[in-house]
């Protein structure tokens, strides 16, 4: 089984060089401790910035810099800022070749639900929807089961959307699927996982 | 005509109304209109509808707007950081319309840029969909949202000139200029106003044409998470 960093690691493979991507918050962040060698990302940060750098040193924070995460981030030699109506442009406009996204839910058709749950505190859905309306590749990172030990890989989703039919591809703590005509198709297994395992894990349809 | 302003009180004095609508710039805790919102609070103005991409914090941002319940509505796309918000709304006594964020900077954009409505494919298939017209371009669904015209913007810049060209700092720009761009009145709040002609006017984010009147003032700047990282032994 893949742990938090594992599944960020095996996320960062599916970047290429050039690419402009766009980190959401949570097990997305750290696939950017994660990028291969001889391979240039641009992170965009959706709250206006291109070309994203690490965490300030102590002392060095500068509150009118932050990420989409409201967290203290600092610049690179490329960087370049923007307001908030420019930075959804580029990302409506497809200009970002792909998302990195946490999820509650996902179904074998794609559709993606990450923003709410009824009956529960209601924070809202920031900038997601427009993420995955938008982008060129949807990448969803998250554990196959959740706290109830139930399948979040299913037929359809239960909780309310961010999208339908929106992504491309799923990562978990036990492997790795793509969304393909028909269903899901197992791409690869997380180390130590069987695919019965991963089979009986999942309720979604696996072709 | 004199844009300047000596306070935010005085900036504020003439333009406001119980049951307005206000944009505001920032996101988060980042280039927020601080000296506005207090200026807000002490006016006592009431029932207003706010567009910010957040609710600030508990005691800071339009928190405090919240404490005092002179919002009733808010229009927003993210507002996990604020108890008092969480409990008005679950209580009913605030109203809360969720925007998608892009949908939000595009709303206001469009308002001020005299578009009335546009077409977004953010939101398709989801709640955010419910009641709008969906409209089909070449095989793919979209849904037509309103732009937004706002009785008052309130914005934070950096620097400004004495006739409102203005200047942002790194990721404080975020929601300010479209935020600006769609009040019938905007008053902005800087850091420092400097004498006309001394910003080079190709560096000018937003023109003053968007910017009625300004103030300047010390600015808290509160961080919300503030992260670092180990130094190099």
């Amino acid at each position: 089984m893949w742990d938090r960093n594992q599944m960020a690691a095996r996320a960062a493979k599916e970047l290429q060089d050039g690419w402009y991507v766009n980190l959401g918050i949570g097990i997305p962040t750290l696939v950017s401790n994660y990028i291969p060698e001889g391979i240039t990302v641009t992170l965009q940060s959706e709250n206006g910035m291109l070309g994203m750098g690490p965490f300030p040193f102590e002392g060095e924070e500068d509150p009118d810099l932050i990420n989409a995460g409201k967290q203290t981030i600092t610049e690179l030699p490329h960087t370049a800022y923007f307001d908030s109506a420019t930075s959804f442009g580029m990302i409506r406009g497809g200009k970002i070749a792909m998302a990195i996204l946490g999820a509650m839910e996902v179904s074998e058709t794609g559709d993606l639900a990450n923003w709410m749950i009824p009956g529960k505190l209601v924070k809202g859905m920031g900038g997601a929807m427009d993420l995955v309306a938008g982008v060129g590749r949807v990448v969803v990172v998250m554990d196959h089961a959740n706290k109830h030990g139930e399948s979040k890989v299913l037929k359809s989703c239960t909780l309310p959307l961010t999208g339908t039919g929106v992504v491309d591809l799923i990562i978990t703590n036990l492997g790795v699927l793509e969304v393909v005509p028909g269903g899901l198709k197992l791409l690869e297994l997380a180390d130590g996982v069987t695919e019965a395992e991963l089979r009986a894990a999942t309720e979604a349809t696996l072709v | 005509m004199k844009k300047v302003y000596g306070s935010a009180q005085d900036a504020l004095d003439g333009v406001l109304f119980d049951g307005m609508m206000i944009a505001s710039g920032g996101f988060g805790l980042c280039g927020i209109p601080e000296l506005l919102i207090d200026g807000l609070v002490a006016s006592g103005v009431k029932d207003l509808t706010v567009a910010a991409n957040n609710a600030g914090v508990d005691d800071f941002g339009l928190g405090k707007l919240l404490a005092t319940k002179q919002i009733r509505k808010m229009m927003s796309s993210y507002v996990g950081e604020n108890a008092e918000f969480m409990r008005q709304y679950l209580s009913g006594e605030l109203e809360l319309e969720f925007n998608p964020q892009g949908t939000l900077a595009e709303r206001m954009r469009a308002g001020g840029a005299g578009i009335p409505g546009f077409y977004t494919k953010t939101g398709v298939g989801t709640v955010i969909a419910e009641g709008k017209e969906v409209k089909t371009f070449d095989g793919q669904d979209y849904i037509l949202e309103r732009g937004i015209v706002a009785d008052l913007s309130i914005v934070k810049a950096w620097k400004a000139d004495e006739t409102g060209n203005a200047v942002f700092r790194k990721t404080a720009r975020n929601f300010n200029p479209p935020a600006a761009m769609c009040g019938k009145i905007c008053i902005m709040e800087v850091e420092e106003i400097v004498p006309t002609g001394s910003l080079d006017p190709d560096t000018i984010h937003l023109p003053g044409i968007y910017v009625h009147r300004l103030i300047q003032g010390t600015h808290e700047k509160r961080i919300e998470q503030r992260t670092t990282r180990p130094r190099a032994a």
